[in-house]
């Protein structure tokens, strides 16, 4: 169950936004993307989850094709993205948009244990449940959408800026979640970070790309160690 | 006594002009789409209706038959005409216009379609209880069974309404599809089929209308267009967003409308309608329930 991802090209009208990318993510890997504003992070993970399609090359997650397909097929095959910027529906409360994770799963027995779970690992989500969704703060609105996705059982997870906007006490506790439940669960995550000290402090590896071209790829921690890389790219 | 009469009769007309603004708000909600062909899906489904009246006399049966007629019309043209233009059409100002002229051709071709099968002379069929008014003492007022059963049946479709919108999970789908789509697919809802039912629920309450104001009125292509119109009204008085605004829109129109038809002109009907749009819009612009807490139900 690897996401393995090959000659990629995604274009915004006659730009080129991803240039010729390729990289794998191994089963229960916790891989960073890292890169500034506009090196096309966002529109990567927009084409593996289907929501735009490639002008060519491939993605195949466990030998199954992910690109040009629905995302909501996606999510039944356990692919599950968590976008960045509105993570959540503001109209609905914070217990609605839960069960909107779990809408289309048949087994609702599982639905309901997988939702006491999420109230477990996000117990501030327990007190809010009946609050709309627009009342929460950033942090919790990023719980929100990690637990609303977690409800569907996910195998492998994209997970947009979940940094984007919060205060740095936020930001640790966020990423601390996420590695917690990779190491629990065995999830494989792809992450998408322009945090670069956070992303890589919790990432196996890192891949560095910039104006959508692969600039690096490496251990986390050899990334974070590589003076001209960090100087360059990850802005410390 | 006239004053309470006036106002009864009012809530039985404004039941109607609220079946059809609900009927609109739930495709405006959900596909962002003013539907014209709306009025179109109703006399198809009335006169499907029609055609059950009269070959079986019962009321009851011609019901049930127009709101599934209405629910295939709804679901057809949603599958048809909107889902296509919205592939092929991703973005500039034509997405925004195209499935709105979209509908106006729409309504062109069922109302032909109509004529074509049905002629376009007035057909007619009977309310299924007593349409004389109740007699109080000596007196009768214009208010009658038939008026009776029309608001009862309104407020059981809101009530239907209500439970489906809160209750259950298809309501959950088609509030997040309609509120945020991308999030909704991401979250494994299926949007594009759920708009689908959106649009079958606004087609089957939009036949309910028909058959309810038919017997007061007669069946012709386009003798719903006044229904149309009023129940844009409606809508607008509403908020356009709220299920709940289409309601309460329907009912100050249809009592708006009886107060002025009443006391003070009876060849005012169509102006009236747009005195109280404005009148509502003027006092809170955008809508009774316009402001984003009307997106809650």
């Amino acid at each position: 169950m690897s996401l393995i991802v090959q000659n990629l090209i995604v274009k915004h009208g006659s730009i080129e936004a991803i240039h010729d990318l390729s990289f794998k993510v191994e089963p229960g890997e916790l891989v960073a993307i890292i890169g500034a504003n506009g090196a096309g992070k966002t529109t990567l993970l927009r084409t593996l989850s289907s929501l735009k399609n490639p002008a060519s090359g491939s993605a195949t997650w466990n030998n199954s094709d992910i690109l040009n397909k629905k995302p909501e097929d996606l999510v039944r095959q356990g692919i599950l993205h968590v976008s960045d910027g509105k993570t959540v529906i503001p109209e609905l409360t914070v217990k609605e948009n839960l069960s909107l994770g779990g809408l289309w799963r048949k087994d609702k027995q599982d639905v309901a244990l997988a939702t006491n779970e999420v109230l477990e690992l996000f117990p501030i989500l327990s007190e809010r449940a009946s609050q709309r969704a627009d009342t929460l703060s950033g942090g919790e609105r990023q719980m929100l959408a990690i637990g609303r996705a977690l409800i569907a059982r996910p195998k492998l997870l994209f997970l947009d800026e979940p940094s984007l906007g919060l205060a740095p006490l936020i930001i640790d506790q966020i990423f601390s979640a996420i590695k917690e439940l990779r190491n629990r669960l065995g999830l494989t995550v792809l992450l998408v970070e322009q945090n670069a000290m956070g992303a890589l402090g919790i990432a196996d590896r890192g891949i560095i790309i910039n104006l959508g071209k692969l600039v690096a790829e490496a251990k986390a921690k050899d990334l974070i160690n590589d003076p001209g890389l960090s100087a360059v790219y990850l802005g410390f | 006594m006239r004053l309470l009469s006036t106002l009864l009769i009012g809530i039985s007309s404004g039941s109607i002009y609220a079946l059809m603004a609900l009927a609109l708000v739930l495709v405006w909600r959900s596909t962002r789409v003013v539907n014209f062909a709306q009025a179109g899906q109703a006399i198809a489904s009335t006169y499907i209706g029609y055609v059950v009246i009269t070959h079986t006399n019962n009321y009851w049966l011609a019901l049930p038959v127009a709101i599934i007629a209405g629910a295939l019309i709804g679901a057809l043209s949603d599958i048809l005409l909107i889902r296509p233009l919205n592939k092929r059409i991703t973005s500039g100002p034509v997405k925004e216009i195209a499935p709105v002229i979209a509908t106006l051709g729409l309504l062109g071709l069922i109302r032909s379609l109509v004529g074509v099968i049905w002629g376009g002379d007035l057909k007619r069929y009977n309310a299924p209880v007593s349409i004389n008014g109740f007699t109080f003492g000596h007196t009768t007022i214009p208010f009658s069974r038939f008026n009776l059963l029309i608001v009862f049946t309104a407020v059981a479709v809101m009530a239907i309404f209500a439970f489906v919108f809160q209750r259950t999970g298809l309501g959950l789908a088609l509030r997040a599809s309609a509120f945020q789509p991308e999030i909704a697919r991401l979250a494994g809802v299926r949007v594009d089929l759920v708009r689908t039912v959106g649009w079958a629920i606004a087609g089957a309450t939009g036949a309910i209308a028909g058959v309810l104001i038919t017997p007061s009125t007669s069946l012709s292509p386009n003798s719903l267009d006044l229904l149309l119109v009023l129940g844009f009204v409606s809508a607008v008085i509403g908020g356009l967003e709220s299920l709940i605004g289409a309601a309460i829109g329907g009912a100050i129109l249809g009592i708006g409308l009886a107060l002025i038809l009443e006391y003070v002109s009876t060849s005012l009907a169509f102006p009236a309608a747009f005195i109280v749009l404005m009148l509502v819009l003027i006092i809170k612009p955008s809508g009774i329930l316009g402001s984003k807490a009307g997106r809650d139900a």
